[in-house]
């Protein structure tokens, strides 16, 4: 599936992109290696083509606890920050756990905030998404570019490839996320024809490495979607699922998990178990956050930005 | 009677979480609620949901029993056969809710929460 958008970018506006996340470090990855520097910098890096979007992450409409019974509200928050960006993103991606119990009232009530952003927008489910029908209400609204049965897709933007897979469905006793022989066959094909220089993007709910399987964080199969990835030049590996950002890089190919709008979860192995962290309502902020990716030629820069900044 | 027990069962669960309100019942519609002699706090028939864990992992009851699992985490959880075709299944826990079986017939049944598959638990039937 390709997308017709095209903005138009130009390299001002790359550069201007570039500056709008000078509240943090700016995440360069080039040729597999991560560079942080403090921004401002300002390199001219850019090339025809360069365009930026957005990821956003377990939402959770629908919680209703501490420390965050609003996530609707700091959702909202969430999108006025992406609508204030001086540079419009080309589009959003939302890397899953949209509502909390998979209710269709707060799927609508979640798709109601979203249509706010006015930005095209690409899902992943959560396993909070497809608890009990294993998605049928999550496709049914945020499905469109759903091109295979089991939910998992791939589009391109600018020269760069990106791919949606679905690892939260026919989940194993015993196992983290689960991709399946369907999928991964799926991949192969998808990817097959692809030069080694296009910059791939994989997006996923659950985290695409073994991060900390005590809890869940991992997926069972992944070793065998990224053994074939692993001919590219630039693999940039996008999940939620964790409300945290950690990073992580492996020869050529780049792990980020993001924020939560929602709500956070403790540091892996840090406490008893991985459910919502309590923090006190003037810290919420601080632990909440959008990412910002601007592919500026082959190297994603990665700009992950809180709620309070 | 067996609407009494009902809501002792509730009151249970609801004292556990310390919250929930709104302590949504869905989940014994249809439930025979377990005979009066096994609610005791000891009874070897509960299975509690905290921090992503199922405890005991493991329980051995007699055939017939009826076994209850009630979730006190903040996170949602379910309770599902680990067999195939499955055996049992719950519909989605929030916190305080609770999701019962009866287990007619001796075995071993695994089950895990679907949602964090990671979380597995025995009971076995003699």
């Amino acid at each position: 599936m390709t997308t017709s958008e095209n903005k138009g970018t130009t390299r001002r506006r790359v550069l201007q992109c570039m500056s709008w996340g000078s509240a943090g470090i700016l995440w360069t990855v080039a040729g597999g290696v991560p560079q942080a520097r403090a921004l401002g910098a300002r390199e001219a890096v850019a090339e025809a083509g360069a365009f930026s979007f957005v990821q956003i992450s377990d939402t959770h409409i629908g919680f209703g606890k501490d420390p965050n019974p609003t996530p609707d509200a700091t959702l909202r928050e969430a999108l006025g920050k992406i609508a204030a960006m001086p540079n419009r993103p080309a589009f959003m991606l939302h890397t899953g756990d949209v509502s909390h119990l998979s209710k269709p009232s707060e799927f609508d009530a979640a798709s109601q905030i979203f249509k706010t952003a006015a930005l095209e927008t690409f899902y992943v489910p959560g396993e909070h998404d497809t608890i009990n029908d294993d998605g049928k209400e999550f496709f049914s609204r945020f499905g469109a570019r759903q091109a295979q049965p089991g939910g998992w897709y791939s589009f391109d933007q600018n020269g760069v490839h990106f791919i949606g897979l679905v690892n939260v469905i026919n989940l194993k006793a015993g196992g983290l996320g689960y991709l399946g022989p369907d999928q991964l066959q799926w991949l192969a094909n998808d990817t097959k024809g692809l030069s080694a220089s296009a910059p791939i993007v994989v997006f996923a709910h659950m985290p695409l490495w073994a991060l900390y399987p005590d809890w869940g964080w991992g997926t069972d199969d992944a070793a065998q979607a990224l053994a074939g990835l692993k001919r590219f030049g630039s693999v940039t590996v996008l999940n939620g699922h964790i409300h945290q950002v950690m990073q992580k890089v492996e020869g050529n190919v780049s792990f980020q998990t993001a924020r939560s709008t929602a709500f956070p979860q403790p540091a892996p192995g840090q406490g008893p178990g991985p459910g919502p962290m309590q923090v006190p309502a003037d810290r919420l902020r601080s632990v909440l956050g959008i990412r910002d990716v601007a592919f500026t030629g082959m190297a994603p820069a990665i700009s992950d930005n809180t709620l309070a900044s | 009677m067996l609407k009494i027990l009902a809501i002792a069962i509730s009151g249970v669960s609801v004292g556990f979480a310390g919250m929930a309100l709104a302590h949504d019942m869905r989940e014994m519609a249809g439930l025979a609620p377990p005979p009066a002699t096994q609610l005791a706090a000891t009874a070897p028939n509960a299975i509690t949901v905290d921090n992503f864990a199922f405890a005991p992992a493991a329980m051995t009851v007699r055939a017939g029993t009826t076994v209850t699992w009630t979730n006190r985490d903040d996170e949602l959880h379910t309770v599902v056969s680990a067999d195939d075709p499955k055996l049992f299944k719950s519909g989605p826990l929030d916190t305080g809710d609770s999701f019962s079986v009866t287990f007619a017939k001796p075995g071993t049944y695994k089950y895990y929460c679907s949602i964090h598959p990671h979380m597995v638990g025995t009971v076995v039937v003699r």
